[in-house]
């Protein structure tokens, strides 16, 4: 199908966007890569009645180190994440997971900041942000506004951004040498949104956790960051603590139904999962012994 | 309120100038307005790859993309690629290979196949589904196509002249 009439403005700065916003609120939406919003479009899912392109605003696009800080501008590419020797060396889970979003011709257009604003809970990257402990940053009317990870996803496509605010950055704290990650998905194909995913982040010490940050998606209305988690560190890992800390994220997980899979697979594969990440993360092949999905 | 925009950008070479509706998306208007028909226009929401063409040299679903944001961008189909002699080694793969039947798909195929083999001269044929994991074939089924892209990444390497 063809997405229905709109208006079309192109921004010429952040605060020519912001002005559009403040007149026109729920009325527009924000063209960024247009990789959500634009099959949305065409499927009649959504018809705004303005469509503000903020794709040529330079200024939002690109990775910086700050010090122990990676800034991402929210025009940057699933394809320049990709390239980035700053993701590379400073968020590698991020790296990882962004092979997995989608196809070459998706990432090549989809961004970042468009894919958390959109805040689809099977998509990779909320997962990641609340993995690394990002901070969302956006821009309205009465100035700018920073938004940890954990408090930005509201639900199915829902965010804490207003319809007068664009998010503009992310930041990241840069990876510590000694941290270690895990990110895993499964999907039918590779590319397709994920049935359960998992994007973790760790410090290992001695053969124990001294931090861990689970990050699952697809497991409910939003992405998840798993208290259970806290079970598993600084302890020593033996199969009945895991079995414990399963237990409790399968109490943390609202998992829906829908055409790829039942709440109970998904819960399945989401303990499948954290058996996995423990394992692999640890070198304990002996914890993941008699899993299977 | 939806008043048609003023667009120029260069098509396989060529400077257009027009005058578009927001709602009117790349392909569509390369199709409609321009006559370039080999895009094709299959699901219209990004999951089938028919409608691949470059934009700036990324491949791009332009299906997802609207004729407005292609303003000042280089756009190349596959009749751009085909009348340059860029893919001819491909398309004789593809021929030889049997790799289409209806070839409602061919045109993205090629497109998606051009860029990997631009970015990674050998790709194992791994690397190829992964590739083309973005575009649907309905008909002649994958393993040709993937055959066909193999024996074009040997022949460009230098390598294999019995193939």
């Amino acid at each position: 199908m063809k997405a229905s009439a709109f208006a079309y403005a192109r921004a010429t700065s952040v605060e020519n966007a912001l002005e559009l916003l403040t007149v026109h609120g729920d009325k527009a939406k924000v063209l960024s890569g247009g990789q959500s919003l634009l099959p949305a479009m065409n499927l009649r899912l959504i018809a705004p009645e303005l469509v503000v392109d903020i794709g040529d605003l330079a200024e939002l696009r690109g990775v910086v180190v700050k010090g122990d800080v990676l800034a991402i501008g929210a025009l940057t590419r699933h394809a320049d994440l990709l390239k980035s020797a700053e993701i590379a060396a400073h968020a590698p889970l991020l790296m990882e997971a962004v092979a997995h979003v989608a196809h070459p011709a998706i990432r090549n257009r989809g961004t970042m900041g468009g894919s958390l604003a959109q805040a689809d809970p099977a998509s990779e990257l909320p997962a990641c942000m609340l993995a690394l402990g990002a901070t969302i940053i956006a821009r309205g009317p009465d100035g700018e506004r920073r938004i940890a990870a954990n408090e930005f996803f509201a639900g199915i496509y829902e965010t804490a951004l207003t319809s007068q605010e664009l998010l503009v950055a992310v930041e990241l704290p840069v990876a510590a040498k000694s941290s270690t990650h895990f990110f895993h998905e499964f999907a039918r194909r590779h590319g397709d949104y994920a049935i359960v995913g998992l994007a973790a982040q760790a410090s290992v010490r001695d053969g124990r956790f001294t931090d861990l940050r689970l990050g699952f998606f697809a497991v409910g209305d939003r992405p998840l960051l798993a208290k259970s988690a806290a079970k598993l560190v600084d302890v020593a890992l033996t199969p009945s603590v895991l079995a414990d800390a399963a237990s409790a994220l399968s109490d943390e997980l609202d998992p829906l139904e829908d055409q790829q899979a039942t709440p109970a697979m998904r819960r399945h594969l989401a303990k499948v999962l954290l058996t996995r990440c423990v394992s692999s993360l640890l070198a304990r092949p002996d914890l993941g012994a008699g899993v299977s999905v | 309120m939806t008043n048609t925009v003023a667009i120029s950008l260069h098509v396989n070479g060529e400077r257009v100038e027009a005058s578009v509706l927001p709602r009117l998306n790349l392909a569509d208007f390369l199709r409609e307005h321009l006559k370039l028909t080999g895009t094709h226009v299959g699901c219209e929401h990004g999951v089938c790859g028919a409608c691949t063409v470059r934009v700036n040299g990324d491949i791009v679903r332009s299906c997802l993309v609207l004729a407005v944001q292609a303003h000042h961008a280089t756009v190349e189909t596959i009749e751009g690629l085909s009348d340059s002699g860029e893919i001819a080694d491909l398309q004789s793969a593809f021929r030889e290979r049997n790799a289409l039947q209806c070839g409602f798909c061919t045109p993205g195929m090629l497109m998606a196949a051009q860029d990997l083999l631009k970015q990674l001269p050998s790709p194992d044929r791994e690397q190829i589904r992964e590739h083309l994991s973005g575009n649907y074939c309905r008909c002649t089924g994958y393993q040709a196509i993937v055959d066909a892209i193999e024996t074009t990444a040997r022949l460009r390497s230098g390598c294999c002249h019995d193939l």
